[in-house]
């Protein structure tokens, strides 16, 4: 991720065919195919175990898949300089700040190790990636001192530093309030459109997904049951979909309640 | 046994490799220094003074006994240059520091830190293992230093002060003078650097492949700390013997 020839903000694709892997012989990824077209946010939805995280960890490029191909605006991901020359970030669940660096240093962290920039310059970046998603002042802060919903979007602001061209979010709003899990939704939307970045958001919050996605996955046992438009989504007649986007909170004592059984 | 033997050896390789970037991380070099030399160097000079007793008050009275009590200065002098010293530190430290390693780096792999530094392009064999490794190759040795002084001292006090051999200071200083040479005390710095480089390698080893919650850090820990001082020991008698040829 070369940010100091970086100037384009323009979004890359992202390519996956074939998509395999097991773990000590059960398949967790069963041949997945999907595109993301450049600037794109696209959301992969799915219940707790459905693979998601696994496949998301295969696009960044931390896990090597059995089988299949991964393509970041055409290269693939495994081959050797690719994540050097694209600026891909992500934004971990749990934001994954290193817990002996202050907010500041969190978040200018990949410029001071790249020496990207001189540290004054790191320091106004810093500053104004912090101001960008409402986390002023919060500097000198160690992540242990920051509540769930302030260290995702610590995380979010480390992740815009890299100026990126895809950006990854792993379950963004769990373990969040309502009201936060709006706002971060809102600024991955705002991001996505203000910048535009190509987006991947996985989550298993629906109202999150069909709220900010141009077009989503819905994946379960490591293959994908529907994609398309959150329209098209929502006619889909897939019975493990229509449990997903049926399962609420709606208890009648008489049917016993309603929620979601997972495929 | 094998796999994690090869990893280790991957490990040590791809961090030497990584050396010329040490002026790179030197701020993280010298933390690490602050941080060995804080949490071990009271508890090294008080273990080194009773070894270095300990050694007097065993040797001393059967020495002195036949008659060869003015020798218990080389022989505390050389058993803890060679071979106490630094293999005592050594031990300490994979107990003391090793076990911090690999606490901190497992922690910051199950937590998703080191991820979360690979998705931002930072190597962490440079971020997280050079800092360190180099830390412990510098400070073990200079431990080692302190360690064979203070034990001296230990020595010289115990046989001064105890009636069975009551060897005063120069006595005893003067033996050691005599039978030890500045080729015995590098025998033991070589022998302590090569520790510090397993102590490093193992911890970081360990710390990077820890898998789930806090109990796999625990295991973490408790491997790293075994497999070092395991290592430190078949070592030892190695180089003993290669060093031994070589004088």
């Amino acid at each position: 991720m070369d940010a100091a020839t970086a100037t384009s903000n323009t979004g890359i694709g992202l390519s996956v065919s074939g998509l395999r892997k097991s773990y000590q012989g059960t398949e967790v990824l069963c041949g997945l195919d999907l595109e993301v077209q450049p600037g794109e946010l696209f959301v992969i939805m799915g219940p707790s175990g459905s693979g998601k995280t696994v496949l998301l960890k295969h696009l960044i490029g931390l896990e090597t898949a059995d089988a299949g191909e991964i393509l970041l605006a055409g290269e693939p991901v495994q081959a050797p300089g690719v994540l050097d020359r694209l600026r891909v970030a992500m934004v971990f669940q749990s934001g994954a700040l290193l817990s002996s660096l202050t907010v500041a240093e969190n978040v200018g962290l990949y410029l001071s190790e790249h020496r990207l920039k001189p540290p004054a310059e790191i320091q106004r970046i810093v500053a104004e990636k912090l101001a960008l998603v409402g986390l002023e002042g919060t500097e000198a802060k160690m992540p242990a001192e920051l509540s769930g919903g302030m260290r995702k979007r610590a995380a979010l602001a480390r992740a815009l530093v890299i100026d990126p061209q895809l950006i990854f979010y792993d379950e963004p709003t769990s373990e969040l309030d309502p009201m936060i899990a709006v706002t971060i939704g809102g600024e991955i939307l705002r991001l996505n459109r203000r910048m535009g970045v190509t987006s991947v958001v996985v989550t298993h919050d629906r109202e999150l997904g069909f709220g900010i996605a141009h077009r989503m996955a819905l994946i379960a046992g490591g293959t994908i049951l529907a994609m398309g438009t959150p329209e098209e989504i929502r006619q889909s007649d897939d019975p493990t979909v229509r449990r997903f986007l049926s399962a609420s909170y709606d208890f009648d004592d008489t049917k016993g309640p309603t929620h979601e059984k997972h495929a | 046994m094998f796999q994690d033997a090869g990893e280790i050896l991957m490990l040590l390789w791809r961090t030497l490799r990584s050396l010329p970037r040490t002026w790179r991380q030197r701020r993280k070099v010298f933390e690490q220094l602050f941080e060995i030399g804080n949490a071990s160097l009271l508890m090294a000079c008080v273990l080194a003074l009773f070894i270095g007793g300990v050694l007097a008050l065993q040797t001393g009275p059967v020495l002195a006994e036949r008659g060869l009590g003015g020798f218990v200065g080389q022989v505390v002098g050389l058993s803890l240059c060679r071979e106490l010293a630094p293999v005592m530190m050594a031990i300490l430290i994979a107990g003391r520091i090793g076990s911090a390693m690999a606490a901190e780096i497992g922690s910051m792999t199950v937590y998703q830190e080191v991820d979360a530094l690979r998705t931002m392009n930072i190597n962490p064999v440079h971020y997280l293992v050079l800092p360190r490794l180099v830390a412990i190759c510098v400070a073990l040795p200079v431990l080692v230093v302190v360690a064979i002084l203070v034990g001296w001292l230990g020595g010289a006090l115990v046989a001064f002060l105890n009636y069975q051999v009551a060897i005063s200071f120069e006595g005893f200083f003067g033996s050691l003078r005599d039978g030890v040479d500045l080729l015995d005390i590098l025998n033991g710095l070589s022998k302590s650097a090569a520790f510090a480089l397993v102590i490093g390698t193992v911890s970081c080893h360990q710390g990077l492949a820890t898998i789930g919650g806090p109990r796999g850090i625990g295991r973490s820990v408790t491997k790293a700390v075994v497999n070092s001082i395991v290592l430190i020991l078949i070592l030892d008698y190695f180089l003993t013997r290669m060093l031994m040829q070589l004088d």
